[in-house]
């Protein structure tokens, strides 16, 4: 139990969570931690696997949900199914393989076998069991509701959360989005991951996927070395007076956040000649402009990102053209992996210049973003300096407006969308109260 | 744009195409192979060069490092172990001699938060081998590394194998391919900036 929860009531999580800013213990304190990994990850959807990762029947992978590790598993039939990794009989995880193939699943450390359905289907010398042992009873553990969204799967501990749709709400629209990029929405999340730790807490990455204001600044060894060869494009504009721009930034309700890039691009083509250069870009758009002519330029902007970020809370962030799963280790180390993606339906071409524009940004890009997270937490570790601010844009008279959906919309700079989550946190974090 | 100013690689990349690929996949197929021993004088020519280029690293002088490589190089840190297939996987870096160009440059920029400080490195190479191949005029080369980080009060040790393809030029032999193979490229890692 938190110290919070427990001592204080429900007004404690509040005088943490102000309209205006939220309290370094958020980011520190062990206690609340824990129960993040209890409430905010046991009580709403989270992100688990995509399906391209387990298309063939009896697939697996292996996972956390919060910091409890789990089995993602396809049955024979092809179902889902998500599994506490944990043996019924005296805890061994039974499944150490990071991915692969499997009917059943042995525990190394006595035999115990349960079917990738999670049935116990054999235990070693079962005469040493007495009469009322039933092997019915000592299943793997199950997470019991698991949902795909056209090849996202989340599962939820909770069986009184709303449908996965109802939660994905107004972020729907946006992962449609993202989806129908790829021709027929065939959207394969099998081309390798840049798995990233940093020291801090994991809020400090969701915080920093829907920041409009940071890039200008923790991004500037990017833009000059982009800007080596006479143009920086990619993410300039977020230099260039960003406010009076066309970009935005968007609370969508239940957690999930948002920035536009879109705006900034009007023709066919456009996100293409805006894309920073990567190795192979001009033999491979040659050859892709003799072959495919007037189709080129939609298929030349297939190899470029998606030119939003869309974040759902807790874990997911759907920035450029990868797949990001935010993955707490410890309240102050955080694992982030960037799985690249691949589309069916384009030619090889145009997915060999994908896996190249997607290494750029890992390399040049979220290094620096991540060395300023760790240098905030530690500067979270000043007990006298108590708060870390989300207050720009607050307050500022007809900055933001507000949809007839709750959609808050403001100036691609506001923190709008850390004052919108952190609603859905603490909803989440009161759940224990009395 | 003339034909000539094309040629740059350090500022245009029309040779990284499916051909270069596919040469890459033969090269990158074969590292396991059995070699013949090397006589003294071939190993130790090509001890030199592979501690004269450790020597650029840990002293962070790049931009003598990058001319140790070629028009064409390819400085590759893999993430699938093995190298998997970088048409259809993402690498840590895949660097054509633009891409290398941009990263020295990056280094260089004084506001790369993530090397500030610097990182601070000494690399031990052992287990050097290599063949001679004057036909391909090339020589290919694989060794062990252990490389110790320093940086921001953090003690790090990577540790892993190198293959390098060397081809002559008329200054000598040049770094054609660096291929980076660490034990653990496909698990997480913090702040993985430093050169290899």
């Amino acid at each position: 139990m938190s110290a919070f929860a427990t001592n204080g009531s429900r007004r404690r999580w509040e005088d943490l969570v102000r309209v205006d800013r939220v309290h370094r213990s958020l980011y520190v304190d062990e206690e609340i931690f824990a129960a993040e990994m209890r409430l905010v990850f046991g009580h709403t959807w989270i992100y688990l696997a995509h399906e391209s990762q387990l298309s063939e029947p009896n697939g697996f992978l292996t996972g956390h949900l919060g910091r409890r590790p789990i089995l993602v598993t396809r049955d024979g039939e092809g179902r889902l199914h998500a599994l506490f990794n944990r043996c019924t009989h005296r805890a061994a995880t039974v499944c150490r393989e990071e991915s692969g193939r499997a009917r059943s699943f042995q525990c190394p450390y006595h035999g115990w076998t349960f079917r990738n359905t999670g049935e116990l289907v054999g235990v070693p010398w079962p005469d040493g069991y007495g009469p009322d042992f039933r092997r019915e009873d000592f299943g793997l553990g199950r997470v019991p509701r698991v949902e795909s969204y056209r090849g996202f799967v989340f599962g939820t501990l909770d069986e009184a959360a709303p449908s996965l749709t109802e939660h994905l709400g107004a972020a729907r629209p946006l992962l449609d989005y993202w989806i129908d990029r790829a021709p027929d929405g065939d959207v394969r999340v099998r081309s390798a991951a840049h798995r990233m730790v940093y020291r801090g807490n994991w809020k400090l990455a969701y915080d920093n996927a829907g920041d409009g204001y940071h890039p200008a600044f923790s991004h500037r060894s990017l833009l000059k070395m982009a800007a080596r060869l006479g143009e920086t494009r990619d993410m300039a504009y977020f230099g260039r007076s960003p406010d009076q721009g066309p970009m935005y930034v968007q609370y969508l309700g239940n957690g999930h956040t948002f920035i536009d890039q879109r705006p900034n691009y009007a023709a066919a083509g456009d996100f293409w000649r805006n894309q920073r250069v990567q190795p192979g870009r001009e033999g491979l758009e040659r050859l892709i402009r003799d072959r495919h002519g007037a189709d080129a330029d939609r298929l030349l902007d297939l190899a470029v990102g998606s030119q939003i970020n869309l974040n759902i809370f807790p874990n997911l962030l759907i920035i450029g053209n990868q797949v990001q799963v935010i993955e707490p280790l410890a309240v102050d180390r955080t694992q982030l992996t960037w799985h690249a993606t691949a589309i069916g339906g384009v030619p090889d071409e145009v997915n060999v210049l994908r896996m190249r524009t997607q290494e750029d940004f890992p390399a040049f890009g979220e290094p620096d973003d991540q060395a300023n997270f760790e240098e905030a937490q530690r500067g979270l570790s000043v007990p006298e300096m108590e708060w870390v601010l989300m207050n720009r844009g607050h307050g500022v008279p007809d900055r933001q407006k507000v949809d007839a959906d709750g959609v808050v919309t403001g100036p691609v700079t506001d923190e709008l969308h850390m004052r919108g989550y952190f609603q859905e946190w603490l909803r989440l974090m009161r759940l224990e109260d009395p | 744009m003339t034909q000539a100013e094309h040629t740059d690689t350090a500022a245009w990349s029309y040779h990284v195409d499916p051909a270069y690929y596919r040469e890459l996949a033969a090269i990158a197929g074969e590292w396991s192979d059995a070699w013949p021993v090397a006589d003294a004088e071939l190993l130790a020519e090509t001890q030199a060069l592979l501690h004269r280029e450790a020597r650029l690293l840990d002293e962070a002088r790049f931009n003598e490092w990058l001319e140790l490589y070629t028009p064409t190089c390819l400085y590759w840190v893999p993430i699938t172990p093995g190298g998997g297939d970088p048409e259809r996987e993402v690498s840590h870096a895949f660097d054509d001699r633009r891409r290398l160009t941009d990263r020295v440059y990056w280094l260089r920029t004084g506001v790369a938060f993530c090397q500030i400080p610097q990182s601070r490195t000494r690399r031990l190479i052992t287990n050097v081998e290599v063949i001679d191949e004057p036909a391909e005029n090339r020589r290919r080369v694989r060794s062990n590394f252990h490389i110790q980080e320093f940086r921001a009060g953090q003690h790090k040790s990577y540790v892993g194998w190198y293959g390098h393809v060397l081809v002559r030029e008329q200054q000598g032999w040049r770094i054609q391919l660096k291929q980076v193979n660490l034990i653990d490229s496909e698990h997480g890692h913090e702040n993985l900036t430093l050169v290899f």
